[in-house]
């Protein structure tokens, strides 16, 4: 019935589209001259137009092209006309098309306006929908005057298909005018519409609210409305109960009473079949319960069942988001998922970021009771394929390693036994790591290092293997002779870091056996001042020659640090965070990218939405909705710092904290009496408030007690701060270390930091 | 809310493309997702991904995306929204496109392409969602779709020897599933059908002496219904049917689920007492019940694995053999089945960490590899399952010195149907 010719199209264009990455950027603008002259002609052809099928048939053409990415504005006014049909396909495709060139050809777009605005009163509900809402989706300049009366009466509509378009429409408007005057009249129309009989129509309602009403802080969840969206609950499909939920997180119940009936009633959707639904209850149970830290442990019991069917799901993507939230849960509840441990095995089909994310949880969840099984798993997962894999595998034994030290050491040192290049480096990193922290392995470590610097041709592994055979070498026999290995080859040697790291291990291991280094360390010095290009190798080497000529009392003096530092892994692994810290950040992207990460985007979107207004730089910033009140009374309570502004929300890792803490001189120091019990919580939040970081604090009850602060003012000076809490003397040591040397920021930061302490201390006693 | 919807082939090319609320930068958002995709590290996440720096209109752009039937399905969104809804309004268009163009492909898009924007047009308004239920839609829904019937071999496979009977003209041919719901105005001849399929995901790890050391059942009762809708359904599971540890019921072992969770129609008024589960089916598919099992098995494995190894001393040469042997009755059919090692046993000095899967390949005495199943997807399928198999792995050692295997490694493997569903089978 229809000519070959009009079904075909040019192959040219699609085969150019993706495959040929030269042509893709010309090709369709060269020719799509021609297609739309084609086009053009075809629809202003009067058989064509006579044919309902051949019409209709043309105009999918011109759609298909836009979606290719041709422009196709040339054919609009033929459009326009073809717009003026009984045929509802034809119509849609029509509005389809203009609704996407209406901003490039405005002048054109109004000539359609008289059609749509005629379609406006058709007879059928559908016409009026759909005219209603392509009139609305126009986005160009001086249409909102056309489109306010269709609106109006759209929402007087007795069809729920045009009320429903309505509603949206008065958002579109809104946002049409681009200012930010509100319509009392239609923010009421549209808040009475809450009552409609239709479910989406509600639904739309509040979406639409929220829009008009955004820079007043969103529609407003009273009592009433609140009441009114529970009871209509059961009525929403599952789309409008996930978005009525996230509404509802706003409504502050009066009493307790309230509360547990709001709970009562929305028991029934942690049930639901649809994620989407339970997480989105289960936050709201999490925020409105903040009060209640027993509600939110059995909410996250009951949410544990979803949860892993999520993880195990079919959909990889699904199961990724879900991972993401096992491990949220897992920071704040470290048992929580151990008896499920088996769902966390990978398997060998799954994707590379799903093993990683398992590995991750698995090392999260292990107790005394799997221990083994895990281990056991991961040491399968050592020697996959995927040398990626197999690395982060061997990097969570060795977390696990500081907890069960002896297992871990073992699988490690079995794993150096394959003699494969990629697994011997991470070992050797994972070990150096290890033997900081956890030092009652040293000895099980030199035992195994002999042998391994065959196997390692890397920087970092390079490093790690100089670093322990220098600071453990007097327990290592062939440790001098590895390192003269190292040192006749400097030559060639490209990594400058492994060069340093050389120097420093060859001096230190000098020092415990003076007779086997000495010649090779003059040797090393002699090539690093006299032939190294690199300068701060050269450096680092005029250094410890000048010192070696000091005397040897002198070296010993710099050199011989302390060679392990359990204290240390606070900074590593941070202590348990309450189940309201991350409440708000449930069921959101936030877990999926992970808070590190989440905090830079935001901060890119914050400095571009408000330009020049932020950062915020007052030394209070807005408090958190999670600040409990009792915190915000307080900062009135705090005297004014003067010049001291701290900037909020700048978050070290623990990394770059250790490095610069390592490097800085205590600046000022002083102890505050201390008396009674010890909250850190408490504690941290109050920090909080005045922009002072926790980065990492001990488990409350440990003795003595440590936090490690952080904060940055304005001009980019560092504040590092310990807190030592000794309740044998009843007294806390506050010790400051500052970046650059300026005692009157340094007294305002120590005045603020004493005065929240003391508060807090008040309200303890 | 959503920003923008694409479809993108796996090539990158837009399929499908709607800007619903006209605040982003334009269509090449969806070149550069595809350029963000394809430029992954391996490491990273591909689930969503987020634009920062560069041009104005771009920035702090999530998008999330789902792959399916090896085409992309993105939205973009700029707000902080749940990623659980967005995922499952992804799949959830991903079926609905399936149910009205008769399945999800590229080649089905690009020809439906006036119903698919029809689609959107209905389901999401300025980026909200409106409905998704098919019996909403279909009032809306003027288009029809688009079908072709590819010829295939398949259909020929169903007509036996001199014309004898085969199997498999008993059954339906496996394509009788996907075709849209909505058949065209004109055509009468509508059947009343109903489609059930039982799809379980088995994942077993099984040790080198043949036990368990792990065992997980995934399974899902799915319907795909043709019935004019507000017609009533009974699906009747056995009385045995029990959920949860504890539970007991009949005299026999019973069968036993872990967890289970229906849909929302589904009516549970005689699931305890008569394990009846009443539903109104609305035309289109729709998974009417998942449930789970690990560990305990109420009933042994449908197969068997026997893996052996041997070591040629003279070429320095590892055979690992893998026989599967499945004792499913001959009637069953297993629409696709994968079979994955996990782990190869491999010795403590192997050169390479472990000989890599691409070697595993069937030997002599297989079948002919034949794929069935709807969709008949790309992955490697190994044809029906009953009888024995054999895969088998080589791994070279060059440096001659291979130390004996460990006896105690276990092996993973990893069966269920290759893609989309079909008449299998349930150890229920």
């Amino acid at each position: 019935m229809l000519p070959h010719q009009d079904e075909k199209e040019p192959t040219s264009y699609r085969g150019s589209c993706g495959s040929c990455p030269v042509t893709v950027r010309k090709m369709p603008y060269l020719g799509s001259e021609d297609v739309v002259k084609e086009l053009k002609k075809a629809l202003c052809n009067p058989h064509i137009q006579a044919d309902r099928l051949r019409y209709r048939n043309v105009i999918q053409r011109v759609i298909r092209y836009m979606t290719q990415g041709l422009d196709m504005s040339g054919v609009f006014m033929e459009m326009v006309k073809a717009s003026a049909t009984v045929d509802i396909v034809q119509k849609k495709l029509v509005y389809l098309y203009m609704c996407t060139y209406a901003p490039l050809k405005p002048d054109l777009a109004l000539l359609a306006i008289n059609t749509l605005c005629k379609d406006c009163s058709d007879p059928n509900p559908m016409v009026r929908g759909l005219a209603l809402r392509s009139m609305c989706s126009l986005r160009m300049p001086g249409v909102q005057e056309y489109i306010q009366q269709p609106i109006l009466n759209g929402l007087r509509d007795k069809a729920s298909y045009v009320r429903r378009v309505a509603v949206l429409g008065c958002a579109k408007m809104h946002n049409l005018h681009g200012d930010s005057e509100v319509d009392g009249a239609l923010v009421n129309e549209l808040y009475s519409l809450l009552r409609d009989q239709d479910p989406i129509v509600v639904v739309n309602c509040l979406r639409s609210l929220e829009e008009i009403l955004k820079l007043e802080g969103g529609v407003v969840i009273n009592k009433p409305i609140a009441h009114h969206l529970l009871n209509r609950m059961s009525k929403l499909d599952q789309w409008g109960q996930a978005e009525v939920l996230n509404f509802l997180l706003r409504y502050q119940p009066r009493s307790e009473e309230e509360l547990f009936d709001i709970l009562n009633l929305l028991d029934s959707f942690l049930k639901s079949s649809s994620p989407g639904v339970v997480m989105g209850a289960t936050k709201l149970f999490l925020i409105l319960a903040k009060k209640f830290p027993h509600v939110q442990t059995d909410v996250l019991v009951r949410v544990k069942g979803p949860l892993l069917a999520a993880c195990s799901s079919e959909s990889r993507e699904l199961c990724f988001v879900a991972l993401c939230h096992v491990r949220q849960i897992l920071h704040s509840l470290p048992g929580h998922f151990s008896s499920h441990y088996k769902k966390f095995f990978c398997s060998y089909s799954e994707p590379h970021y799903i093993k990683l994310q398992k590995v991750e949880v698995l090392c999260e969840l292990v107790n005394d009771e799997n221990v083994q099984q895990v281990l056991e798993e991961l040491r399968g997962y050592c020697t996959d394929v995927s040398a990626d894999f197999a690395q982060a595998a061997i990097f969570a034994i060795g977390g696990i390693a500081r907890t069960y030290t002896d297992q871990c050491v073992q699988i490690l040192t079995e794993l150096l036994g394959l003699r494969q290049e990629h697994i011997t480096t991470v070992v050797v990193q994972t070990f150096r790591d290890l033997v900081w922290l956890c030092p009652q392995c040293t000895e099980a470590v030199c035992q195994a290092l002999p042998g391994c610097e065959e196997n390692i041709q890397d920087s970092e592994g390079k490093q790690a293997l100089i670093w322990l055979l220098g600071v453990h070498g007097e327990r290592i026999p062939n440790a001098p002779y590895v390192l003269e290995d190292f040192v006749e080859n400097v030559k060639s040697e490209t990594f400058p870091a492994v060069k340093m790291e050389l120097l420093t291990a060859l001096l230190r291991l000098f020092l415990s056996r003076p007779a086997e280094c000495q010649d090779m360390l003059g040797r090393l010095l002699y090539y690093c001042i006299e032939e190294e290009k690199d300068m701060a190798v050269r450096d680092r080497g005029l250094f410890y020659y000048r010192l070696l000529l000091v005397g040897i009392d002198e070296v010993k003096r710099i050199l011989c640090s302390p060679k392990s530092d359990p204290t240390l892994g606070l900074l590593e692994d941070p202590a348990e965070r309450p189940v309201n810290s991350w409440a708000s950040d449930f069921n959101t992207l936030v877990p999926v990218y992970g808070k590190a990460h989440w905090a830079t985007i935001s901060k890119c979107q914050g400095a571009e939405r408000c330009g020049p207004e932020l950062p915020k730089t007052s030394s209070f910033a807005a408090s958190g909705p999670l600040i409990p009140e009792d915190n915000k009374e307080r900062e009135q309570e705090l005297p004014d710092s003067g010049a001291l502004m701290l900037v909020p929300n700048r978050q070290l890792t623990a990394d770059y904290f250790e490095k610069t803490w390592l490097s800085l001189k205590v600046a000022h120091q002083q102890v505050l009496p201390w008396r009674g019990e010890f909250h850190p919580d408490t504690l941290q939040m109050a920090l909080q408030v005045v922009n002072i970081q926790t980065i990492a604090m001990s488990r409350a009850g440990t003795r003595p007690w440590k936090a490690y602060l952080s904060a940055q003012d304005d001009t980019g000076c560092l504040f590092l701060t310990e807190l030592l809490l000794e309740p044998e003397n009843s007294e806390m040591q506050i010790s400051v270390k500052q970046n650059e040397a300026r005692t009157e920021t340094l007294n305002s930061f120590i005045s603020v930091l004493e005065t929240v302490i003391g508060t807090i201390e008040e309200i303890k006693s | 809310m959503i920003s923008q919807f694409f479809i993108l082939s796996s090539k990158g090319d837009p399929l499908i493309y709607k800007d619903f609320r006209g605040d982003s930068g334009g269509r090449d958002v969806a070149e550069l997702f595809y350029r963000k995709l394809t430029g992954l590290p391996g490491d990273e996440s591909p689930v969503v991904m987020v634009t920062t720096g560069g041009r104005r209109h771009h920035d702090g752009r999530h998008f999330i995306h789902i792959r399916h039937s090896s085409l992309y399905l993105v939205v973009t969104t700029s707000e902080n929204v749940s990623p659980f809804s967005l995922l499952e309004l992804l799949s959830r268009l991903a079926t609905l496109l399936g149910d009205y163009c008769g399945s999800l492909g590229e080649g089905t898009i690009s020809r439906n392409v006036a119903l698919v924007y029809e689609l959107l047009d209905e389901v999401l308004d300025y980026g909200y969602v409106q409905t998704t239920s098919t019996e909403m839609l279909r009032n809306f829904i003027q288009t029809e779709a688009v079908v072709s019937k590819p010829f295939s071999l398949f259909d020929l496979s169903s007509v036996g020897l001199f014309g004898a009977e085969t199997q498999q003209s008993k059954v339906a041919p496996s394509s009788a599933a996907s075709r849209p719901v909505l058949s065209s105005r004109s055509d009468q001849s509508q059947k009343n059908e109903v489609f059930l399929d039982v799809v379980e995901r088995l994942s077993v790890l099984i040790a080198s002496n043949g036990s368990l050391l792990k065992v997980d059942v995934q399974g899902e009762i799915r319907l795909k219904s043709f019935l004019p809708s507000g017609s009533e359904m009974r699906i009747g599971l056995t009385e045995e049917f029990c959920v949860g540890k504890s539970e007991l019921r009949g005299y026999g072992p019973g069968i036993r689920v872990d967890e289970v969770s229906f849909h929302s129609s589904v009516n549970l008024d005689e699931f305890e007492s008569h394990r009846i589960l009443r539903l109104q089916p609305p035309q289109g598919e729709l998974t009417v019940m998942r449930y789970q099992l690990s560990d305990d098995l109420p009933s042994p494995l449908p197969f068997r694995l026997f893996p052996s190894v041997q070591w040629d001393r003279g070429s320095g040469r590892l055979q690992v053999y893998l026989k599967l042997r499945c004792d499913l009755p001959s009637k069953r059919e297993i629409p696709g089945e994968r079979v994955s090692s996990a782990r190869q046993a491999c010795p403590k000095k192997a050169p390479s960490p472990a000989p890599s899967l691409s070697k595993l390949q069937p030997v002599s005495g297989a079948e002919q590899p034949r794929a069935e199943g709807r969709a008949g997807g790309g992955s490697p399928s190994l044809g029906p399952a009953s009888g024995a198999r054999r895969l088998s792995t080589l791994g070279p050692f060059p440096d001659g010195r291979p130390r004996a295997p460990r006896t105690s490694q276990p092996w993973a493997l990893h069966l269920g149907p290759s893609s989309g569903s079909g008449p299998g089978q349930s150890l229920l």
